[in-house]
């Protein structure tokens, strides 16, 4: 085990590589550039064995990417935003026909108003494609992930592609001390791609053909039974990579000072970091408070959070984006996961279009939540660190 | 199959693409996919974006193909076909890994991932089948449509009667990425036809395939007609029959006298309502091309009425030009 201070985007490099990808379609688009330049820097420098496609547009990258897989080897790509509106497309067409890619999505804020700054508005457009999606806290966390995401992707209860998202500039650019693997512990967590099924001449088989209605519907229940099936799976994983690694990251979700909480908030992405860290001071100030890390979207831990919600009095859910319909996804996903459970839900909205979430706005967010768990009437969602006052 | 086939007669008659399909009466799309695919044989793997191939081929839980057979989307060939042949070759699988789709799918929507793949010149063959306008969503027109050509997008009007630009010279496009080797065919030459696709199956790096395939709804045209359609177009210039081989430009069948245009455009509805003056336009157009493409030595007199044939382009350029 080596041990180096990289950036994400470098630690999900070093990820592909040592999950032994074969072949990396790739387009650059900021702040996901890093990944594939150092991809291709391994792959002349010979330290690692993979075609690298250098594909004309993101479309392309995602369809060479459906072409390698369902050709039978590992494929990785990694694209952001508007780069993954322009796959749009294409995403659709990947968990349908059961492959399991795996792409890392650095988020950044998508569309007018524009900005190469970390905003969740990109992946979460995506999250009713059929991908499973996860978020990742660290540089060490997002290396983990791309190997736990093959895993997961490549189990035959799954048979599902995994979007690992992590925060542009804040993760993707930003150096953290790093552990890296020995190729041969990883080779023994992730052993070599047998893929169910592959375009041979020697098996002919038609993929992803026209389906008519008397078959589609029962094609669609089959994809929502498989990111259902993977719930299950995703925890075996983190607990197979706890047992080869010593690290492990919780499943659906992870829980910090739950078990006695009044009030909490629940986060995802880096933002977990700072809320561990307001969550010690309000301890420290003798106040019940707890925090929940989302670290997949898709599948959404609904069983999880109502367990995790029990005695719970309010909790706060932080989204990166907004759904302009008053709300955040996530705050949305979750008052849906808890509308049986005697919990206030409230949404807060931070960080767009890459503004700093500071210690203050998650203070405020603690605060908002606390005053909403002694019954105290809150704003349902409330923009911070927005200039001006709210509505 | 290691010898070379020649000619018609050499044509194996195992058939990779099988009956059954759902093409019109008189498909020329399906006259050339059968024939290709007899051609490239049993090792070989096709890709096929959204077109009237995939419709007719590929309805679950049936498929026409005997190969292995995959589609997505519809502007994605030469990406998909790239990721494939990557697969096959760290799988040790040595197939010919081909691509079928529209003229829609190559000279419009898919014209980006074309260049892509022709620009890493991937070994993979590009084949696209040119039945001038979006046929499987009901006749709009595209990039390849000719001039004056009624489509639904370019309806016969009281002010604009059909297209009004002429085709796209897409096999221009191509020879500007220097492929290893392009070539227009017609199902009207078929010992041209089989010597072309054979040509192309035995090379490696990015080859391209431009097959002519007329289009019975579409040219509303009889479905008896379809191979004197394709026949007419080359002696008129409406179709020339070249390949570009290591860098070389030639044409491989040179008619012996041009034929007025209006042969070949009075077999076809789609041209029914073009008057005298978009006929000479039209004409104007083909005689400039057909002087780029046989010189001077191929008799053209229904030409004589334009004062004299003009080159489409400078002269000293056309040496860099595959027109």
């Amino acid at each position: 085990m080596k041990v180096k201070v990289i950036s994400a985007d470098h630690a999900v490099a070093y990820g592909a590589k040592l999950a032994r990808t074969e072949v990396v379609p790739a387009f650059p688009i900021t702040p996901q550039t890093l990944i594939v330049e150092q991809l291709a820097e391994f792959i002349n420098d010979g330290e690692m064995d993979a075609d690298f496609i250098t594909a004309e547009s993101e479309h392309s990258a995602m369809s060479i990417g459906i072409g390698a897989s369902a050709g039978g080897v590992r494929v990785f790509t990694a694209t952001s935003s508007q780069g993954l509106a322009l796959m749009h497309e294409m995403i659709y067409a990947v968990p349908q026909n059961r492959l399991p890619i795996v792409m890392v999505n650095v988020n950044r804020s998508l569309g007018a108003g524009a900005g190469i700054w970390v905003e969740y508005n990109d992946s979460m457009a995506e999250r009713d494609s059929g991908w499973l999606q996860m978020y990742v806290e660290d540089n060490q966390e997002a290396l983990d992930a791309i190997l736990m995401a093959f895993r997961l992707a490549e189990d035959r209860r799954v048979m599902l592609p995994v979007m690992v998202c992590l925060d542009g500039f804040i993760l993707s650019h930003t150096v953290e001390k790093v552990e890296i693997m020995e190729q041969e512990e990883v080779d023994r967590f992730l052993p070599k791609y047998e893929p169910l099924h592959k375009l041979d001449p020697a098996e002919p088989m038609l993929i992803n053909p026209i389906v008519p209605p008397e078959y589609a519907m029962e094609m669609r229940y089959q994809l929502d039974r498989a990111v259902d099936h993977s719930r299950d799976v995703i925890k075996e994983v983190d607990a197979e990579f706890a047992k080869a690694f010593g690290r492990s990251y919780g499943g659906l979700i992870d829980t910090y000072q739950m078990e006695d909480a009044e009030f909490a908030m629940l986060t995802l992405g880096t933002a977990t970091g700072l809320a561990r860290g307001i969550v010690d001071e309000l301890r420290k100030d003798g106040k019940k408070a707890g925090l929940i890390k989302l670290r997949f979207m898709r599948p959404f831990p609904f069983k999880e959070l109502c367990q995790a919600t029990k005695g719970l009095k309010a909790l706060g859910v932080f989204d990166r984006s907004a759904s302009f319909n008053g709300g955040g996804p996530v705050h949305t996903e979750v008052a849906a996961a808890l509308c049986n459970v005697p919990v206030m839900v409230t949404g807060h909205i931070a960080g767009i279009g890459g503004r700093d979430v500071t210690p203050d706005h998650m203070r405020q967010m603690y605060d908002v939540v606390e005053r909403a768990s002694k019954g105290e009437k809150v704003r349902q969602v409330t923009w911070h660190g927005l200039r001006g006052k709210m509505e | 199959m290691n010898e070379e086939m020649s000619t018609i007669k050499d044509m194996p008659t195992n058939d990779m693409f099988t009956s059954g399909h759902g093409a019109c009466a008189g498909c020329g799309m399906a006259i050339a996919v059968k024939n290709i695919m007899r051609i490239l044989g049993e090792n070989t793997t096709v890709y096929v974006p959204a077109s009237c191939l995939i419709v007719i081929s590929a309805m679950y839980p049936t498929s026409n193909f005997r190969t292995p057979y995959l589609y997505t989307a519809f502007e994605n060939t030469g990406a998909v076909i790239s990721g494939m042949k990557a697969a096959q070759r760290r799988r040790g699988i040595s197939s010919t890994v081909v691509g079928l789709a529209g003229d829609g799918g190559t000279f419009d929507i898919g014209l980006q991932a074309l260049s892509g793949a022709a620009e890493r010149n991937e070994d993979v063959l590009y084949v696209c089948l040119d039945n001038e306008g979006y046929m499987n969503t009901g006749i709009q027109r595209s990039g390849a449509t000719p001039f004056g050509a009624w489509t639904t997008t370019s309806p016969v009007g009281k002010v604009v009667a059909g297209k009004r630009e002429f085709k796209k010279d897409l096999m221009a496009i191509v020879a500007a990425h220097d492929p290893v080797y392009a070539a227009s065919l017609s199902i009207a030459h078929f010992n041209d036809f089989v010597k072309k696709v054979e040509k192309a199956k035995n090379k490696k790096g990015f080859r391209f395939l431009h097959v002519m395939t007329p289009c019975v709804p579409g040219w509303r045209s009889d479905t008896s007609m379809t191979v004197e359609i394709s026949r007419l177009a080359v002696e008129t210039g409406m179709w020339t029959l070249y390949e570009l081989e290591d860098g070389e430009a030639r044409t491989t069948y040179r008619p012996r006298t041009m034929l007025p245009v209006t042969d070949y455009l009075k077999l076809q509805g789609r041209f029914r309502h073009m008057g005298n003056d978009d006929i000479a336009k039209l004409q104007e157009w083909l005689c400039r091309k057909w002087y780029l493409h046989y010189g001077s030595e191929v008799e053209q007199p229904v030409c004589a009425v334009f004062e004299k044939p003009r080159p489409m382009r400078q002269s000293e350029e056309d040496h860099l030009h595959f027109v």
